[in-house]
């Protein structure tokens, strides 16, 4: 039996911006259901993650072991009415990749965020993570990725990527990049920035005849779809803009 | 088909348009000249409705309507269209994108049924290769990435693509070569020649006139217009400059 779980608290890191009421009201075990996935050496995973319907609060966890040369990809949407939290804990092995593409969007005074804890355990490994997140209302977006380089992973590849666009004030977004690198020769980029739509592009669509809220959509879905451009399968990449979209259509 | 009157408007609190008047026919192509900073650009945003652009006074018909009462998207859709001085680069839709959905808009705020991809595509075609541009470039973002002329022509190609009753062209000419201003130009003559259309051309260079010959030419200096006159004006102007040009009391300081 494991030890009985507890509640994560905001001295934790990895649950710093996250919605404590909401995750108080959660069954504990909630916090020991993990769902594994093992790649096998040159294989592939492909994994689709969408919160969106229901009223309830919603983690899912992965724990995630890449193998030698193997790849593993996680596309997701949280559009949850309530807290969203996609949380991926990776260890690659050598010449392992990790691609991870993610969206929050949403209102209201929910918490929508991903977490992500990569680890270079082996050399040549290569991670690649974009987050984008758009809000309104008083929600909040996140994006925590820690990444681990462990000494002797060299040649080690891995890069993070988040944007947020705030679509009214009191809406806001965090972004925390936590980088443990303890090799030498390693690249590790990450950047974040955070913004609203342009007025000025907002504008020019207005004087070609677009309606604001035609304009706003073909915005947003631009904005966003940098997330899941590393997706290949069109249909399965409109699907998750879909219901990013469908989100945001509901608030106008 | 344009009647403005008296015409006032702000911009962050200060006055740039200082009772304005001009009057465009249907089947005119009247050419407006002035200095730097006259508020030919402002005259052309507040046409347009852009925010923050506060039209204090004065009034604007256009075929019939109140201009003013108009929303900007709804402009678009009575038949306006708006020539940028600087037109705005949108990273992540592409130009087949945002012109078939703008198209379309426009179209339906008119009561006309959406053009189907193909139809559009077609229509697409025709117009790219009146101004000489490749359907890659089409394919492209909205004028990202694409040189000063490149992004004017890319105008033109969006002018003629949405097919506008009336067009306001804030210096279509400034950053094209020769050549290119020849086949922007006969663009224009190609798309707005037209004795139901109308354009009003913001222009600093005779170059531009001698290609679409302008019916009139007004000077527009310090938010008025201070001079209207046939295209010898604008002849005049190239040779003697404007303050040899304007009264005294209406040279810009
Ligand atoms: N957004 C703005 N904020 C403040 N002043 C402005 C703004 N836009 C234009 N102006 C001012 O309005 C005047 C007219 O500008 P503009 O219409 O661009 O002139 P033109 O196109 O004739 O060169 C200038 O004095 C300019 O500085
Ligand atoms: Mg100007």
């Amino acid at each position: 039996m494991p030890e009985a779980a507890t509640l994560p608290t905001r001295r934790d890191e990895a649950w710093r911006y996250s919605d404590t009421d909401a995750l108080a009201a959660l069954d504990l075990g909630t916090f020991e259901d993990w769902q594994d996935i093992d790649v096998p050496a040159d294989g592939s995973h492909h994994e689709i993650v969408t919160i969106a319907e229901g009223d309830s609060t919603q983690l899912r966890r992965l724990r995630i072991t890449v193998g030698e040369g193997a790849t593993c990809e996680v596309f997701g949407v949280i559009a949850a009415a309530q807290l969203g939290r996609v949380e991926a804990v990776v260890h690659l092995e050598r010449g392992a990749h990790f691609e991870m593409g993610g969206i929050t969007v949403g209102g209201s005074d929910t918490t929508r965020e991903f977490v992500s804890h990569v680890i270079h355990a082996e050399p040549e490994a290569t991670s690649n993570q974009t987050v984008r997140s758009v809000h309104w209302g008083k929600a909040t977006g996140n994006f925590l990725g820690r990444i681990d380089v462990v000494r002797h992973a060299q040649k080690t590849d891995a890069a993070q990527d988040f944007k947020g666009l705030l679509l009214e004030k009191g809406a806001s977004v965090n972004a925390v990049p936590q980088l443990e690198i303890f090799a030498d020769d390693v690249k590790c980029a990450h950047g974040a920035t955070v913004g609203q739509l342009d007025e000025m592009a907002r504008y020019y669509m207005a004087a070609r005849g677009l309606p604001p809220e035609t304009a706003r959509r073909l915005l947003v879905q631009a904005f966003l779809g940098d997330a899941l451009v590393a997706l290949d399968d069109d249909a399965e990449r409109e699907r998750l803009m879909d219901v990013a979209l469908a989100k945001l259509e509901a608030h106008l | 088909m344009l009647k403005i009157e008296n015409l006032t408007a702000t911009v962050a609190d200060k006055q740039i348009l200082n009772g304005l008047s001009l009057e465009v026919a249907a089947g005119e192509i009247h050419a407006i000249m002035g200095p730097n900073g006259a508020g030919k650009s402002t005259l052309s945003y507040v046409l347009g409705g852009r925010p923050g652009y506060e039209v204090t006074g004065g009034s604007v018909e256009f075929i019939g309507q109140d201009l003013l009462d108009l929303e900007p998207h709804e402009r678009a859709s009575a038949g306006l269209f708006l020539g940028f001085q600087y037109p705005v680069e949108i990273p992540g839709v592409s130009n087949v994108q945002f012109l078939r959905e703008s198209l379309n808009a426009q179209r339906a705020g008119r009561g006309e049924e959406a053009l189907t991809g193909g139809e559009f595509l077609k229509l697409a075609k025709e117009k790219a290769g009146l101004l000489g541009m490749d359907m890659e470039m089409l394919k492209r973002n909205v004028n990202v990435g694409f040189s000063g002329g490149e992004k004017k022509r890319a105008e033109m190609v969006q002018m003629g693509i949405l097919d506008p009753k009336f067009a306001v062209l804030d210096e279509t000419d400034s950053g094209l070569d020769i050549d290119a201003l020849r086949v922007v130009g006969e663009g224009i003559n190609a798309i707005m020649r037209d004795p139901a259309k109308g354009v009003l051309l913001i222009t600093h260079y005779q170059r531009l006139l001698d290609v679409v010959k302008p019916d009139k030419v007004s000077i527009l200096a310090a938010g008025r217009i201070v001079q209207t006159g046939g295209p010898d004006l604008a002849l005049r102007l190239e040779e003697e400059g404007y303050d040899a040009v304007m009264a005294p009391e209406n040279a810009n300081a």
